[in-house]
């Protein structure tokens, strides 16, 4: 690495080398966009690495229903203010169409069913390569995720199929039916993207900064944002807390954190002194078993 | 803050994963609900004590069965550096693994078992690593405690080791006594072995050199993607974007198109979505040039009056075959160089290297694991420089025409017999 560069520029270049390989490996890729942090990162890379061009792809939102309103509204504004094609395509609309079972219980989480949505939106456009913002940081089974990794037409992840990956070539050859997921922010950790996202001054969503809200305790101990997609029992816990979310998710499985961070310094210096992962703190979907995540991935989920 | 890439390469027992754990747990990289759920699953074992190499165990399917199936990238970091682990598996497929974690590496860390000393695997890891060209080399003496710290063996080992990579291109290496099951030299410095006044392998880790691990020095541009907005206030933008591989560009530089051989000035330099006088090495760019041009992605260029690449459709390197299925001569395939792909045949394979033994076997063909020196032709001249001169022109992968699956890492050599490296190295 060059002395020039200090360690945000190096992901950073890694990043955009990685978007523009996938610009030139590929007839129809796209970027999944969830309104979240890491995807908003990817957004501004895009622009560093295609502009004054427009995006080779449009970006993709699968729509769980459980989103968060402020997340919505960002997403259309980010959309309008790029001038770039948005791709909006709902979970509600696939489960009729499907005739699948929406989550049930207290928390009824879309998580497995947006791999569905996925799916078919992938088929609808014929996409061969879905850019998206996952770091290798996040989970076990995520950390041993290639940069492209190949999925089989079900969408399916073999860990033991993966091709070996060496230095910057990536090969993005596939045989028709197969597509890539692309992962450009694979090596930054989630302070890495809060940095560069304070280098960059790049605007979030509301919900990342401390605000007033009505929660439900869980019998864990979570915090989750009352909203309409969750049951509300006699018995439990109700409270009106200061809170932001670690990560922005399904409304229904993704607790927020208590925290008085107003600022983006605000939010770096918890994250320094912080002590339980990302995932550990705001996802509810993960602590289902040891391998949550892994069995997740080989059915498509991203 | 810069980055330091490594890798780790030790046999089963040598306590690599152990080694890893210590260093995320010493450096405070563990949150409190992984070592929650560590604990639980270090009773689940029936041990007393947290077992740290379950913090590089990832998938249920390698659990269950005690190995690691690939390469994991694990993350942690200190005030001084950002670091990334290649942690690659220590089992039958492991020379594909290393070379695979080893082809991003600024460093490797080679583990000796204190007790065993300088083995087999050791000369396998080191073979890799002088074929992948890492720069940094640190032996990590591991086990310490268990041959009570005795000053003696640890120098004995180093003398082995240093007699054994004679043959070898290794550049720097470090050696270093550790315990990682106790903790000894990794983090902090050992009360127990008072007679090692060296770094400890963090402090090591965290003050290597970096920033000269790609010597060269000649401007290599590769195109990536044409940006061509066809606007009408940009319709004659048409922009070149790709990254510096290696040296500088600046406005007015005179460059050479290859392979099409065309000459041309810099018009203009796009970084960050400004214009720059220059650029430097891996800046991710946006060329402009004074002349109208076709050029495509793959296309290169070069500095007028720098060491120009080599420009050929006869190529040598060496390979590390990854595939099941074994190559032979007369075998096709895809190769990839950076952003540009070729056809391939193999037309001869000169012989094959003994990871072990370092001696050269003549061959007909190439199995899974092996590492050998052969000679393609491509169907399109590529241009290159040899890999131990620039890692980032020098490496080339092959592609299996009807799976599209990775099958070969390739590390390019000299053209000129006068640039050829001396005789007396085996890599």
């Amino acid at each position: 690495m060059s002395k020039h560069l200090d360690y945000l520029d190096h992901l950073e270049a890694q990043a955009i080398y990685i978007l523009r390989e996938v610009a030139g490996q590929f007839e129809r890729p796209a970027l999944l966009f969830s309104g979240g942090k890491d995807s908003i990162t990817l957004v501004k890379l895009a622009e560093k690495a295609f502009r004054p061009g427009k995006f080779p792809f449009p970006l993709v939102h699968v729509d769980t229903g459980h989103n968060f309103p402020e997340v919505l509204a960002y997403r259309d504004r980010l959309a309008a203010q790029l001038g770039e094609q948005l791709i909006v395509r709902k979970v509600e609309d696939t489960i009729k169409r499907q005739g699948l079972k929406d989550g049930t219980g207290k928390y009824p989480s879309r998580n497995a069913l947006q791999t569905y949505t996925l799916l078919e939106t992938i088929e609808e456009f014929e996409f061969d390569a879905c850019i998206g913002g996952a770091r290798r940081d996040e989970e076990k089974a995520r950390a041993k995720e290639r940069i492209f990794s190949i999925r089989d037409e079900f969408g399916g992840w073999d860990p033991k199929r993966q091709r070996p990956e060496l230095w910057d070539i990536y090969n993005g050859a596939i045989r028709k039916g197969e597509n890539v997921r692309v992962f450009p922010i694979s090596n930054w950790t989630e302070l890495d993207v809060w940095n560069y996202i304070r280098r960059e001054n790049i605007e979030l969503p509301e919900i990342y900064f401390s605000h007033s809200r009505d929660c439900v305790v869980t019998p864990t101990g979570q915090l989750l944002a009352i909203t309409e997609h969750i049951r509300l029992d006699p018995e439990d816990e109700t409270t009106v807390r200061d809170v932001r979310f670690r990560t922005v998710g399904d409304a229904t499985c993704t607790a927020a954190v208590e925290s008085p961070a107003i600022t983006i310094d605000d939010i770096i210096s918890e994250i320094i002194s912080t002590k339980v992962s990302e995932r550990g703190a705001t996802r509810l979907d993960d602590r289902l078993s040891e391998a949550a995540m892994e069995d997740r991935k080989k059915n498509g989920y991203f | 803050m810069q980055i330091l890439k490594f890798i780790t390469a030790g046999s089963v027992d040598d306590g690599k994963s152990t080694l890893i754990g210590r260093l995320l747990y010493d450096s405070k990289a563990v949150s409190h609900d992984i070592l929650h759920t560590l604990e639980r699953q270090s009773k689940n074992k029936q041990g007393n004590e947290i077992d740290l190499s379950l913090l590089t165990d990832g998938l249920r399917a390698e659990r269950e069965q005690g190995i690691t199936i690939d390469v994991a990238y694990k993350y942690f970091n200190t005030p001084r550096r950002k670091f990334i682990i290649a942690d690659a598996p220590g089992h039958v497929q492991y020379t594909r693994n290393m070379v695979t974690g080893a082809s991003n590496a600024d460093l490797a860390i080679i583990l000796i078992d204190a007790r065993q000393g300088v083995v087999e695997q050791t000369h396998r890891h080191s073979l890799v690593a002088a074929l992948m060209g890492i720069p940094h080399l640190a032996v990590a003496v591991n086990k310490m405690d268990l041959v009570g710290y005795d000053e003696q063996t640890f120098y004995r080992i180093a003398a082995d080791y240093q007699k054994l990579v004679q043959s070898l291109r290794i550049p720097e290496v470090t050696f270093i006594p550790v315990s990682a099951l106790a903790g000894d030299n990794i983090v902090d410095k050992s009360p127990n072995m008072p007679w090692y006044t060296g770094k400890t392998l963090l402090d090591h880790l965290e003050t290597v050199e970096v920033s000269e691990n790609n010597a060269a020095e000649e401007a290599r541009f590769q195109v990536q993607y044409v940006i061509r907005p066809g606007t009408d206030e940009l319709h004659d933008y048409r922009g070149y974007a790709g990254s510096l591989r290696s040296g500088h560009l600046a406005v007015g530089d005179k460059i050479r198109v290859l392979p099409v051989d065309i000459v041309s000035t810099v018009k203009a330099i796009e970084y960050n979505q400004q214009e720059v006088l220059e650029a430097g090495p891996l800046q991710p760019i946006v060329l402009h040039l004074e002349d109208d041009i076709d050029i495509s992605r793959g296309d290169t260029f070069v500095k007028i009056g720098e060491t120009a690449p080599a420009t050929t459709q006869d190529i040598e390197l060496d390979l590390c075959w990854m595939s099941e299925r074994a190559l032979q001569t007369g075998d096709r395939y895809l190769l990839r160089h950076n952003s540009t792909t070729v056809k391939a045949i193999v037309r001869e394979i000169y012989h094959r290297t003994d990871v072990h033994t370092f001696e050269q076997h003549p061959t007909d063909t190439l199995k899974l694991n092996d590492i050998a020196r052969v000679r393609l032709r491509t169907s399109k001249p590529l241009v290159f420089d040899a890999y131990q001169h620039n890692r980032n022109t020098g490496g080339l992968i092959l592609i299996n025409e009807n799976t599209f699956d990775t099958v070969a890492a390739g590390m390019l050599l000299p053209v000129h017999p006068e640039e050829a490296p001396a005789a007396e190295f085996a890599i």
